[in-house]
């Protein structure tokens, strides 16, 4: 059964990191929905984190897949219940009247979400927090007229004290594999 | 120093002595310094850089350590691109490195500037563009490190060309590290005792060897497991010369073109020890019939392929050779249950009947008395290449082959015109062998021009080309799936192939009657340089039997005079 899966990794930041992780993903038929990137606190170590849309298997043969790559130092599926999953997204929405404008802001007052510019025929919404937030928003101006959405993708990190870069953590390379059926 | 000395000296503290080479505006730097280490390394010449990546590659399967192929940037770095895509589909150890403009010129679409990197991403294990000269040891060094440990494959190397002539300020490091490249080779001891457990009371065990055994150089292991275990013995074509075929417990190759009793017993046993094979479709067949019947315990050194195709029952992740003797020491600490006499008779039996005579009289000649004569003029310790297609399959399915890394074939991409200059890299490898290139007439010409190198670079080979004038396994499948609707297969008359290895200087003869055969190969081992033997044959000889595409293994059709009919 397909579904969504968020995969986290450490990669070495090197030229062309990202083109071969995509490269891989695409030879093996594997759709990419969301990818972010960004420093970690080691330096020359980037933090990658993506999101697939799949069954268990296509999941467990991503996830070795990636863990072949040079460059790939760590990967983890990153299940949403363990996790804290956040996105960030910038709205932009068109106004035709006063009406509507009042409208959308109170709207925006109610979810909590900042404004980043208005202008008299404008708003730019910057709304932060899970997927499924940022989906029930655009959902609900939907009416005014959205001119404009630029969404970061997904980011991820694991709840509790557990780290994907701790250096005695289990990896993909060893667990999993080894277990009977 | 400069950056040529880092990447020569850094060859040669790795044990490589020859690299198959074509030089270039980019890699005038390297090849000038070759010429201050005149004795120590050496750069065979070839025709095309086709050739050098293939000659490397083979180099590299006959002795387990990667050979180097170099080429110029742009047009001569992609002609390497058949060969790097050859070697990653087999796993096979090759380091290929090619020229590139200068580091300012990089993304200005330059005079011969290729995107390498870009282009080899998907073919190649791992691929490196040093940007100074201290960056290219430490690369190297690397390169090889990824070539020939865990699961080999190939390596690329960018050489911007003032990268090569700039000079280097630190000094070569002893050693490098990879951060995520650690292989898991230890198999875990719980998966190996489950493991002996399930081979000791399994009723009809069967080994499916894979490439990846000869890969972990672990045929004494095997041997000394399977001879406890009593189970027979197949393989997959790259497998071949795992298991000495010689040995009563060998049933030969399995799959699309296998052996009947390599097959059946496939079906029918109720264990299937796989390792070092990933289970591609040509062993398979579909995927959903498979195994239905047995329990699988996989054995592999990459996780990612345990599971990928087929889902094993027990999945053992180490290298082939730890797990195997792990296993035999495991399997003699147990109390044996009792011979499976039934399930070794009938494998005996079936594999009597299976064991054709070779000695076929028909004229045209037949591919099968080619093979025939062949198995008679070679010696154990000798190395047979093969070109791809029915020749291929021929030499698959008859040869008997003794010791690994001497049937040497281009199997995952199935690339012609990898026989002659395989057998050349296979020969430099090894030039105490006989080195003979089984190709076909198709084959051949793909890459007839390293004829050229043998001549000029005095390497010594031995080709038999089997020629029907079509591409014959093509023609095989319009035979067999598409009513006869021949297009596109026909090769015509054929050029006189003796005639073309006279004007490059050689020599060859043609045989057009099965009682010369003999005679033309006796000729062409004696000969000290490198004698053609073309052997016009049967043009429409079809290698059975065969699995039908994709198909159940119960459907395959055809091949086995003693046992006609269905098999299964």
């Amino acid at each position: 059964m397909a579904k969504k899966h968020i995969i986290g990794m450490l990669v070495e930041d090197q030229p062309r990191v990202l083109t071969r992780i995509a490269g891989m993903f695409a030879r093996r038929g594997f759709n990419i929905d969301t990818i972010t990137v960004g420093k970690t606190m080691r330096p020359g170590v980037s933090r990658i984190v993506l999101t697939i849309n799949g069954d268990d298997r296509v999941m467990e043969q991503a996830e070795k897949q990636v863990n072949k790559l040079v460059d790939v130092l760590k990967v983890s599926e990153l299940r949403q219940e363990e996790a804290v999953v956040s996105e960030l997204c910038l709205l932009k929405v068109c106004t035709k009247n006063e009406n509507e404008k009042a409208e959308l802001l109170k709207y925006a007052e109610i979810y909590k979400v900042k404004i980043a510019d208005i202008t008299p025929a404008s708003v730019i919404f910057q709304i932060v927090g899970e997927p499924a937030k940022i989906d029930s928003f655009i959902g609900l101006v939907g009416k005014f007229g959205i001119k404009e959405v630029s969404r970061s993708g997904v980011t991820a990190i694991s709840r509790g004290s557990r780290s994907l870069e701790d250096k005695n953590g289990k990896t993909a390379k060893q667990e999993g594999v080894n277990e009977l059926v | 120093m400069k950056g040529t000395d880092a990447l020569i000296e850094t060859m040669l503290k790795h044990g490589t002595k020859v690299t198959f080479g074509y030089p270039g505006g980019s890699v005038i730097p390297l090849f000038d310094a070759f010429l201050e280490y005149e004795g120590r390394i050496k750069n065979l010449l070839v025709r095309h850089e086709q050739g050098a990546a293939h000659a490397a590659d083979a180099f590299g399967r006959v002795l387990g350590r990667p050979g180097v192929c170099i080429a110029t940037s742009g047009p001569g770095a992609s002609n390497l691109v058949t060969g790097i895509m050859t070697a990653y589909m087999d796993s096979s150890p090759l380091i290929a490195m090619g020229g590139q403009v200068k580091v300012s010129l990089i993304g200005n679409d330059a005079f011969q500037e290729t995107d390498m990197m870009g282009i080899t991403l998907p073919i190649t294990k791992h691929s490196f563009q040093p940007r100074s000269p201290d960056e290219i040891a430490p690369v190297l060094m690397k390169a090889y490190k990824l070539a020939s440990e865990g699961r080999p494959g190939p390596v690329y190397i960018d050489l911007p060309s003032d990268v090569q002539s700039g000079n280097v300020t630190k000094a070569i490091p002893k050693e490098v590290r990879i951060e995520s490249f650690r292989p898991n080779v230890r198999p875990h001891p719980n998966q190996i005792k489950r493991a002996a457990e399930l081979i000791i009371n399994a009723e009809r065990p069967l080994f499916l060897i894979g490439g990846g055994v000869i890969s972990a150089n672990a045929s004494r292991e095997l041997k000394e497991l399977v001879h406890l275990v009593q189970a027979p013995v197949a393989t997959t074509l790259m497998g071949k010369g795992a298991f000495d075929e010689y040995d009563p417990l060998s049933i030969g190759v399995a799959g699309m073109h296998g052996r009947k009793i390599a097959n059946y017993a496939v079906i029918n046993c109720d264990l299937m020890i796989v390792i070092g094979c990933r289970l591609i479709d040509r062993v398979t067949g579909s995927l959903r019939t498979f195994a239905e019947n047995c329990r699988v315990i996989q054995i592999d050194i990459d996780p990612a392929e345990i599971g990928k195709n087929v889902k094993p029952d027990l999945p053992i992740v180490g290298d082939a050779k730890l797990a195997i003797s792990d296993l035999t020491k495991a399997i003699r600490g147990m109390a044996k249950k009792g011979k499976n006499t039934e399930w070794e008779k009938r494998i005996s039996e079936l594999r009597e009947l299976c064991f054709c005579n070779l000695d076929r009289d028909c004229v045209p000649v037949s591919p099968i008395r080619v093979v025939g004569e062949l198995m008679k003029a070679l010696k154990e310790s000798d190395i047979v290449c093969t070109g791809v297609g029915q020749h291929q399959m021929f030499c698959a399915h008859f040869m008997r082959v003794r010791h690994p890394r001497t049937f040497i074939s281009s199997g995952g991409a199935g690339t012609m015109g990898f026989g002659l200059p395989a057998a050349m890299g296979a020969k430099v490898a090894r030039p105490d062998a006989e080195v003979f290139d089984v190709d076909g007439d198709g084959s051949f010409q793909m890459t007839i021009q390293e004829l050229g190198t043998c001549a000029a670079e005095g390497i010594k080979i031995n080709p038999v080309i089997m020629s029907n004038h079509y591409l014959g396994m093509v023609r095989q499948w319009l035979e067999i799936y598409f009513n006869k609707r021949y297009s596109q297969v026909s090769l015509g008359k054929n050029p006189d192939f003796v005639k073309i290895a006279e004007a490059y200087g050689l020599r060859g003869a043609n045989v057009t009657r099965p009682g010369e055969i003999a005679g033309a190969l006796k000729e062409q081992i004696k000969s000290r340089e490198t004698f053609v033997v073309n052997i016009e044959l049967d043009p429409e000889s079809n290698i059975l039997p065969m699995l039908p595409p994709a198909g159940n293994i119960k459907d395959a059709f055809g091949g086995c005079m003693k046992a006609p009919g269905r098999f299964f």
